[in-house]
């Protein structure tokens, strides 16, 4: 299914977040997710069913004032 | 000593950790500032640069505080998800709230901002905002569980210094018991003594030393700024007068 991925197109056969996250080998990687505008922490990444036309972001610490 | 939420810290410049020419002039200019707070971001990670990954390494070796932001939010709502983000991320209940409402002058949004704040201090955060110095907007953080206030001197990146001297020093005589923190808008280390000597209780820092010809120099001169200005407020400073008024005694002088 396709999915949007940090704002872009991305087809996945990820059905749940943790899922997504390896396959994109983000899975030991220090970041934090939402779906559809909503926090997911690492514990419900698993719980979490993915849909098409979900969105997902994946942020990671970074520069900042 | 300067307390944020129960911590307490000696130095009292916070330098934030965007626009350095490069990741290890960045590490110099934390390292000469003495700062033990610095302020991070999140942004999107992708796939192949892992970019976030190498920041965070850099962030841990420093072994400074970390306070994240919630930097280009444009509504309560998105502010709220960054925090909770950001709280999981960096393993912090601090976070550094930015509600913007102008995307010309960054100015903060007053009324998301207080709205945010509200949601966040509810779900046991510990709320910097990044607030105008309008003094009701102070009140209503203050009510909604802020210990910290963080008015701007001047747009953020404008190195313009401190716009509304008056505004500040009426908010420093409001919140006595408010940890207050000039954010944004300074442009050189006399902007950070000023308020300082104002009474502030820090100052943040970051386009002034990043984007300077020697950050690592501008880190230092910034850091005595806000030990003098510091040293100045302590020691009670004279009022400013019209006229002036000889130092030198007139009794004793030759009449000639």
């Amino acid at each position: 299914m396709k999915i949007v991925l940090n704002g872009k197109s991305h087809e996945t056969a990820s059905t749940d977040l943790a899922s997504l996250l390896a396959e994109i080998d983000f899975a030991d990687a220090i970041v934090a997710t939402a779906l559809n505008g909503e926090f997911v922490s690492v514990d419900q990444r698993d719980g979490v069913s993915l849909q098409p036309g979900d969105r997902v972001e994946i942020v990671a610490p970074m520069q900042g004032g | 000593m300067l307390e944020f939420y129960g911590k307490r810290f000696g130095s009292r410049l916070l330098l934030g950790t965007a626009r350095y020419p490069s990741p290890a002039i960045l590490a110099d200019a934390v390292r000469a500032s003495t700062c033990e707070i610095v302020t991070v971001s999140l942004r999107r990670e992708s796939g192949d640069m892992r970019a976030g990954q190498d920041f965070w390494a850099l962030m841990k070796e420093l072994g400074t505080h970390i306070l994240p932001n919630t930097a280009g939010c444009h509504s309560a709502r998105e502010a709220v998800t960054t925090a909770r983000m950001a709280r999981e991320v960096f393993a912090t209940s601090w976070i550094k709230l930015e509600v913007i409402g102008d995307s010309d002058t960054l100015q903060p949004d007053p009324f998301g901002l207080v709205e945010a704040a509200r949601i966040l201090c509810s779900e046991g955060f510990e709320v910097f905002p990044y607030m105008n110095d309008d003094l009701v907007v102070a009140e209503k953080l203050v009510e909604a569980g802020c210990r910290v206030l963080m008015p701007w001197g001047a747009p953020i990146g404008s190195g313009r210094g401190l716009n509304n001297p008056y505004a500040l020093r009426t908010m420093r005589a409001h919140f006595p018991d408010i940890t207050l923190v000039v954010d944004a808008g300074l442009g050189v280390p006399s902007h950070a003594a000023a308020a300082m000597e104002l009474g502030y209780d820090a100052v943040l820092v970051n386009t002034a030393v990043a984007k300077a010809g020697d950050p690592v120099a501008m880190a230092r001169a910034f850091a005595a700024a806000v030990e003098a200005g510091r040293l100045a407020f302590e020691a009670d400073p004279i009022d400013a007068l019209d006229m002036a008024v000889p130092s030198t005694p007139l009794l004793g002088k030759a009449l000639l």
